[in-house]
C-alpha cells in the first residue's frame, strides 16, 4: 500500500478542490490571518505547520465556517469550494459543513452508544431511508474509520468509553459517515499516544484516496509522514506553500528554514 | 481495511450545489426555526408574567398612597366655644357648628344640596370630636380661620378610586346612594381634593372595620428592628463559620458535616424555620410572642447559609498569593486572614451580606408562626430596646394581614404596602450591586 | 430588661481586665514591649476572652436548662387528680405556665401585690377574677392545684435567675483573675488568644449542625407528641381532614394524604409552568441571545427570583385568580367555583420557579463542552439539531437535578398556596377547584386558637416532619445527581 500512496505522489497532477484568496480573519481587533492564498487539491493530503499561535487552526476552522459560531471572529476574502463561494449569503453553513467535514484536536465523541455516535450525521443529513441502510452506513464508516473490527460486536457500548485512539477513530468515523469531500483534522493525534497515532496516520493515507484531507499539526515528522502538499505559517501568514519534499528538504523561505531546524517555533 | 478503497464515493448528493437548497434542507432550516422561536417564545411569556405583575402592583398599589380629604375653611369663636361647652352633647354641638359652616361654605358658591349630620358621619366619621380635641390642644387658634383637611371615609374615597360605583352599591350603614349627591357636590365646589396619603407611610395599623386609617409606618419599624437583629447576629457569625471553613478547617467528617449541613439548611422551606423559631424560642425558651426579636433570630437562622456560601466565594476569590506573602514576613495564619485577606474580601461579604437582608426582609411564612400576624400593632415602641421585644408586626406580615381581611378596603393597602416594600428591597439591592461595582477587584 | 445588664456586667467586667492585663504584661517586662513574647494587646484579648467566654457559655446554658428543670419539679407537684377527663399532663403544664405568665403581669403591672401572688392561701377562683380583671388571658377556671403549681414556678424561675446572675458575675471575675495572675512576659498569649479564636470560630460554623439538630428535635419531640394522642396509621393513610375547630374535640380527622395530594398537584402545575418556559429561556439564552440581549433578558429574568413570596402571594389571590375566573368561571367555561384552587396558585408558583429553572439549567447548559457542540457543527448538524440531539443528552442528569430542586422548593413554598389555593383539603382531579397543602395547613393549625398541647397544634409538626423529610430526601437527590453530572465533565 505504501508503495502506491508513493506512485501518487509522483503521477500528482490533481484537480484543485478548495481554492482560497486574500483571506483575512480577524478576532475583534486582532488581525490573525494575513492574506493567505492557497489551493486544496482533491485526492491530496495538505498539511499546515508551523509554531503555536500561528493561524493555522483558526485558518482552517475558516474551511467550513466554524468561525460562525465565534461572535468576535470576522472573515474576509474568497474562499471557492469546486467554484462556489462558501461565504456566499445564500449558503447554508449546515450544508457546507456536510460537505466538508471537521475532525478535531480532542477526541470528542458524543456521550451516546458507538452506532448513534456515527450514525448520528446521516440522520440528521437524511442519508439514509431505513434502518437497514443506516446499519449499512454505520458499518462502512467504521471500517473506514478503521475501527470496525474493535467494535463491531458492542455498537451499543457508550462512545466515551473508548479508549483515546480508539475515540479519535471514531471521530473520523463519525465525519466520514456524511460522505464528505474534504476532510479537515485539527491536530488529530495531539492528544494520543505514539501507537494510536501511527493508527490515525496510516487510516488518514488511506482516506487520501476519496477525500481531500487538510491536517493541522505541530509536528514536523507527522507533516513529512502523511502530506503531499505542506504551507507554513508564522505569525498569520503563510510563509511558504509546495510539495511537502520540497519544503522540507529545500525551503525557499528563510523563516521555514529556521523552523524546521527547530531555530523558531 | 482495503474494502474502503475498493468501493466507489457515492457521488450523487455531492453534485449539488451549496446554494441551491434542497427539500430535506429547508425542512431543517425550518424546524431551525421553529426551535429558535420557542427560546424567544419562553422568554416573551417570562417578560410578559413580569410586565403584568408589575403592571398590577402598580396600578392597584398607587391608589393607596392618595387619600380624599374634605377641607373646609373653619372658624371657631370664643362665644361659640363657651356655648357647645355648655352643651349635654358638646360634640355633636361641634359637629353641627362644622355643618353650618360647610353649608354657607356651599351656599356661597351656588350649590344647594341637603346636608344632614348622619351624612357628615357617614363621610367623615365622628367630625366634631376632631374639632374638639384640636381646640381644646391648641385654644390659641380661636376666632382665627383655620383650614381643616378632613380624611373621607374609605367608601368615599372608593367612590373616586373607581372601587364604589352609584349602581353597584347598596345603601348601608357605612354609605347611602344619597350621600354621593352630597360628594358630587364637595367635589364641583372644591372642597373634596385628593391628597398624599402620609398617614399611610406613617401610620400604625387600624381595626379590621377601618381600611382608611391603616398606615404601615409601624410595622417598617418592626422590620427594621428584626433587620437589626439579623444583621447583628448574621454577619459576624456568618463571617466566623466561613473564615474556619474556608482558611481553618481540616479535612475531616466534622467538617464535612457541618458543610453538608449548610447545603441543606439553605434548601429547608422557610415555614419549618417558623417551626423551629415558634417550638424554641416560643415553646422553650418563652421568649416573647410576635417580637422582633423573636423574628429576627429565626430570620438569622435562615440567612446564615446565605451568608455563609457568598462569604466564603468572596474568601476563596482572595488569590493565595496574599496569604503567603503575609505568612512570609512571619505573620500567624491567624494574622493573615484578619489583616489581609478579610478586608480584601470585605465588598464582597457587604454584597453578600445586603442580598442576604433582602432576602430576609420579604420572607413571611415563618413570621406567620412566631406570631407577627393576627396581632394588631397600633402604634410605635415606645423606646428603643421595647423595640426589640414589644409586639410588632413586619412589613410582609403586614401585607398578608391585610389581604386576609374581609374587606377589599384592604387589598388597596396591601397592593401599597408592596410597592413600599418593593422599593426597600430595590434600594437594597442597588447597594449591593454599586458597592459590587465599585469595589470589585479582579485577580 | 436583667439579661441585658447581666451581659453589660460582664463586658465591663472584660474590658477593665484587658486593660489590667495589657498593663500588667508591659509591667512584667520592664515597660519594653519588645521583651513581651507577644504584642501587648494580646495579653489584653487573652484577659477579655478568658472573662467573656466562660461567663457567656454559663449564661447560655443556664438559660437553656432553667426551664426543663423547674418544668420537671413543678410538674411534680401536680396531683395525677387534678389531671381532668380528656385532659393530659402537658395540656395542664400550659395552663400553669399561662398562670406564672398572668400573675408576672399583672405584678407587673400593679394590679395585684407581689405578696399575695405569692400568697399560699390564696383562693383559685379569686385569683381567677383578679387576673381577669388584670385583663389577663386565662382560658378556664384556675383550679387549686394549678394556681400552687403556678406559684412554685414563679418562685422558683425568679430564685433561679437570681442565683444565675450570681454565678454569671462569680464566672467572670474568676476567669479574669485567673488570666491576669497568668500574665507575665514569657506567656505565650498570642497562641493561647488564637487557638481560643479559632474555637470561637469553629463555635460559628457549628451553628449549622445546632439549627439542623434544633429542628429536628423540635419536629420530632412534638411529632412525638402529637402521635401520643392521634394513631400513626389514621395520619398517614387517613382520605379526610377535617380538624375540630374547638381545639379540644376529639373528633376531628387529620388525614394526610388529602393535603399531599394538593401539594403535588400544585407543584405540579407550577412545574408543567415552569420547566419548558424556564428550560427554553435558557437554551436561547446560553445558545443563541447574542451578548445583548442576554446582559438585558437575564437580569430582567431574575428579578422574577428576588420578589417576595407574599407579593406572588397576593398577585394569585387578588389578580391571577379573578383573571381565571371570568375566563373558566361560571361567566365562562363554567368549571371554576371561586378565584382560589390549584390552577391560580400552580400558574403563580410556576412564574415565580421560572428563573430558578432557568437559571440552574443554565449553568448546567454551559458545563457542556465546547468540544461537543463543535463536533456537532463540524458535521453538518444545525444549532437545534446540535442543541437537542447533543448538548440536552449531556446535559439531562443535569436538567433533571434542577427540575427536582424546583420541585423541592414548589413543595416547600408556603404563602402563595396559603393567598391562592383555598383551604380546603380535598382529593379531586379537577385542577380548577380549591385544594390545600401541607404548608397551608401548617400555618392555618399553628395561627389558630387551638392549645399547642392539643392533637389540633401538634399536628403541624408532624405535617413540618413530613415536608422537611419530603423536600431534604429530594435536595439530597437532587445535589447528588447535580454533582455527578459536574464531576463527569471536570
Amino acid at each position: 500500500m505504501n508503495d502506491m500512496s508513493r506512485v501518487e505522489r509522483e503521477v500528482d497532477t490533481n484537480e484543485i478542490k478548495l481554492e482560497c484568496r486574500d483571506c483575512q480573519v480577524y478576532y475583534g481587533d486582532t488581525h490573525a490571518i494575513k492574506d493567505v492564498n492557497v489551493d486544496i487539491e482533491d485526492k491530496t493530503v495538505t498539511a499546515f505547520i508551523g509554531p503555536s499561535g500561528c493561524g493555522k487552526s483558526t485558518f482552517l476552522r475558516c474551511l467550513n465556517r466554524m468561525n460562525d459560531t465565534i461572535d468576535v471572529a470576522r472573515v474576509e476574502g474568497s474562499f471557492r469550494l469546486d467554484g462556489e463561494d462558501i461565504y456566499d449569503k445564500r449558503v447554508d453553513p449546515v450544508q457546507l459543513r456536510a460537505k466538508v467535514g471537521m475532525v478535531f484536536q480532542k477526541p470528542n465523541p458524543f456521550p451516546k452508544s458507538i452506532y448513534d455516535n456515527v450514525a448520528y450525521g446521516p440522520r440528521i443529513h437524511g442519508l439514509a431511508k431505513n434502518k437497514a441502510e443506516l446499519d449499512e452506513i454505520v458499518e462502512k464508516s467504521l471500517r473506514r474509520g478503521a475501527i470496525w473490527n474493535e467494535v463491531k460486536d458492542r455498537l451499543d457500548a457508550p462512545g466515551t468509553g473508548l479508549s483515546g485512539g480508539q475515540q479519535q477513530r471514531l471521530c473520523i468515523a463519525r465525519a466520514v459517515a456524511t460522505e464528505p469531500e474534504v476532510l479537515l483534522m485539527d491536530e488529530p493525534c495531539s492528544a494520543l499516544d505514539p501507537i494510536a497515532t501511527a493508527q490515525v496516520e496510516e487510516l488518514i493515507d488511506e482516506l487520501r484516496s476519496q477525500y481531500s484531507v487538510v491536517i493541522v499539526t505541530h509536528s514536523m515528522q507527522q507533516a513529512a509522514r502523511v502530506s503531499q502538499k505542506t504551507a507554513f505559517f508564522h505569525l498569520g501568514n503563510l510563509v511558504e506553500f509546495g510539495e511537502t519534499g520540497q519544503i522540507f528538504t529545500n525551503p525557499v523561505d528563510p523563516r521555514t528554514e529556521s523552523y524546521i531546524t527547530g531555530r523558531i517555533g | 481495511m482495503t474494502d474502503a478503497s475498493m468501493q466507489t464515493p457515492e457521488t450523487g448528493r455531492h453534485s449539488v450545489s451549496l446554494t441551491a437548497t434542497d427539500a430535506h434542507t429547508r425542512k431543517r432550516a425550518n424546524a431551525e426555526k421553529r426551535f429558535r422561536a420557542y427560546g424567544i417564545a419562553a422568554i416573551a411569556t417570562g417578560l410578559f408574567f413580569l410586565v403584568v405583575l408589575f403592571t398590577s402592583i402598580l396600578s392597584e398599589g398607587i391608589p393607596a398612597f392618595k387619600r380624599t380629604v374634605i377641607s373646609v375653611d373653619f372658624t371657631l369663636t370664643e362665644a361659640q366655644r363657651t356655648e357647645a361647652e355648655g352643651e349635654l352633647f358638646k360634640t355633636k354641638a361641634y359637629s353641627n357648628l362644622f355643618i353650618a359652616a360647610l353649608k354657607s361654605e356651599l351656599d356661597e358658591r351656588g350649590l344647594n344640596v341637603a346636608v344632614d349630620e348622619a351624612a357628615i358621619e357617614r363621610l367623615l366619621g365622628k367630625v366634631g370630636g376632631t374639632i374638639r380635641t384640636f381646640y381644646s390642644d391648641n385654644p390659641d387658634k380661636i376666632g382665627e380661620p383655620v383650614a381643616f383637611d378632613l380624611t373621607a371615609s374609605s367608601r368615599v374615597d372608593g367612590y373616586f378610586k373607581g372601587r364604589v360605583s352609584r349602581d353597584t352599591m347598596q345603601d348601608s350603614r357605612f354609605l347611602q346612594k344619597s350621600d354621593l349627591d352630597l360628594v358630587d357636590a364637595l367635589e364641583e365646589a372644591g372642597i373634596v381634593k385628593q391628597a398624599f396619603n402620609w398617614p399611610f407611610i406613617t401610620g400604625a395599623d387600624s381595626g379590621v372595620d377601618n381600611p382608611g386609617g391603616a398606615g404601615i409606618g409601624a410595622s417598617v419599624v418592626g422590620s427594621f428592628f428584626m433587620m437589626l437583629v439579623v444583621l447583628g447576629l448574621s454577619l459576624p457569625i456568618g463571617v466566623a463559620a466561613s473564615i474556619y471553613l474556608e482558611e481553618f478547617a481540616p479535612q475531616n467528617r466534622f467538617t464535612d458535616l457541618i458543610e453538608v449541613n449548610i447545603s441543606n439548611l439553605a434548601a429547608v422551606p422557610s415555614i419549618v424555620f417558623g417551626i423551629l423559631g415558634l417550638a424554641v424560642f416560643i415553646q422553650f425558651m418563652h421568649l416573647p410572642q410576635s417580637a422582633p426579636l423573636v423574628g429576627g433570630l429565626v430570620l438569622t437562622l435562615m440567612t446564615l447559609p446565605t451568608i455563609i456560601i457568598s462569604t466564603r466565594a468572596s474568601l476563596k476569590a482572595v488569590p493565595p498569593s496574599i496569604r503567603d506573602a503575609a505568612l512570609g514576613v512571619g505573620a500567624s495564619k491567624m494574622q493573615a486572614v484578619f489583616h489581609h485577606v478579610l478586608p480584601l474580601a470585605a465588598p464582597g461579604i457587604l454584597t453578600g451580606t445586603i442580598i442576604g437582608l433582602a432576602q430576609a426582609l420579604g420572607e413571611t411564612a415563618p413570621l406567620l408562626l412566631i406570631g407577627m400576624v393576627g396581632f394588631v400593632a397600633r402604634g410605635y415602641p415606645d423606646g428603643f430596646l421595647a423595640g426589640f421585644t414589644e409586639p410588632n408586626s413586619a412589613m410582609p406580615a403586614q401585607i398578608y394581614t391585610w389581604a386576609a381581611r374581609a374587606d377589599v378596603g384592604f387589598y388597596e393597602k396591601a397592593w401599597g404596602g408592596i410597592i413600599i416594600l418593593l422599593i426597600f428591597l430595590l434600594s437594597m439591592n442597588i447597594i449591593a450591586i454599586i458597592l459590587r461595582r465599585r469595589f470589585e477587584r479582579r485577580w | 430588661m436583667p439579661i441585658l445588664w447581666l451581659f453589660l456586667i460582664v463586658i465591663a467586667i472584660a474590658a477593665v481586665g484587658y486593660v489590667l492585663g495589657r498593663s500588667r504584661a508591659l509591667q512584667s517586662a520592664g515597660g519594653d514591649s519588645r521583651n513581651l513574647h507577644s504584642l501587648p494587646t494580646f495579653y489584653g484579648a487573652n484577659v477579655a476572652l478568658k472573662t467573656v467566654v466562660p461567663a457567656f457559655g454559663l449564661l447560655i446554658i443556664w438559660l437553656l436548662a432553667q426551664p426543663l428543670y423547674v418544668n420537671s419539679q413543678i410538674s411534680g407537684m401536680i396531683p395525677d387528680t387534678a389531671i381532668k377527663e380528656g385532659s393530659s399532663h402537658s395540656l395542664v403544664m400550659a395552663e400553669v405556665r399561662r398562670t406564672a405568665d398572668g400573675l408576672d403581669n399583672a405584678v407587673a403591672q400593679g394590679q395585684i401585690a407581689e405578696t399575695e401572688a405569692r400568697d399560699a392561701q390564696a383562693d383559685a377562683a379569686d385569683m381567677t377574677q383578679r387576673l381577669k380583671d388584670a385583663g389577663q388571658v386565662v382560658t378556664s377556671e384556675i383550679t387549686q392545684p394549678v394556681l400552687r403549681a403556678a406559684q412554685g414556678y414563679r418562685v422558683m424561675t425568679a430564685s433561679g435567675y437570681k442565683i444565675m446572675s450570681i454565678a454569671v458575675i462569680v464566672v467572670a471575675i474568676a476567669g479574669a483573675v485567673f488570666s491576669l495572675f497568668q500574665t507575665h512576659s514569657e506567656y505565650r498569649a498570642r497562641n493561647v488568644v488564637e487557638q481560643g479564636i479559632r474555637i470561637l470560630l469553629l463555635g460559628a460554623a457549628s451553628i449549622a449542625i445546632l439549627t439542623t439538630v434544633g429542628i429536628v428535635l423540635s419536629l420530632v419531640f412534638n411529632t412525638w407528641e402529637f402521635f401520643k394522642l392521634y394513631p400513626a396509621t389514621d395520619f398517614f393513610f387517613g382520605k379526610t381532614w377535617a380538624p375540630s375547630f374547638s381545639g379540644r374535640g376529639g373528633s376531628s380527622s387529620l388525614g394526610i394524604l388529602p393535603l399531599l395530594w394538593g401539594t403535588f398537584y400544585i407543584s405540579l402545575v407550577a412545574l408543567l409552568v415552569a420547566v419548558p418556559i424556564g428550560l427554553f429561556a435558557a437554551i436561547y439564552l446560553s445558545e443563541y441571545a447574542s451578548p445583548k440581549v442576554r446582559a438585558f433578558a437575564k437580569p430582567l429574568l431574575e428579578v422574577l427570583a428576588g420578589i417576595p413570596t407574599i407579593v406572588y402571594g397576593l398577585f394569585a389571590l387578588l389578580t391571577v385568580g379573578p383573571l381565571l375566573l371570568s375566563v373558566f368561571g361560571d361567566d365562562g367555561l363554567g368549571w371554576m367555583k371561586a378565584g382560589t384552587a390549584v390552577m391560580t396558585a400552580g400558574l403563580v408558583m410556576g412564574i415565580m420557579l421560572i428563573p430558578f429553572v432557568s437559571s440552574l439549567s443554565d449553568d448546567i447548559i454551559n458545563a457542556v463542552p465546547q468540544a461537543m457542540r463543535d463536533g456537532s457543527y463540524g458535521l453538518g448538524a444545525t444549532q437545534s439539531e446540535t442543541i437537542r440531539q447533543v448538548v440536552l443528552p449531556a446535559a439531562l442528569p443535569g436538567i433533571v437535578g434542577a427540575i427536582l430542586l424546583a420541585a423541592s422548593r414548589a413543595i416547600g413554598e408556603t404563602m402563595i398556596v396559603v393567598l391562592g389555593a383555598g383551604a380546603a383539603a380535598r382529593l379531586s382531579l379537577n385542577p380548577f377547584e380549591a385544594m390545600t397543602t401541607v404548608t397551608a395547613k401548617i400555618v392555618s393549625q399553628l395561627t389558630g386558637d387551638a392549645d399547642f398541647a392539643s392533637p389540633e397544634a401538634l399536628v403541624a409538626f408532624a405535617l413540618g416532619m413530613t415536608l422537611f423529610i419530603l423536600t431534604l430526601g429530594l435536595n439530597i437527590f437532587a445535589l447528588y445527581i447535580v454533582r455527578k453530572y459536574r464531576e463527569q465533565y471536570e
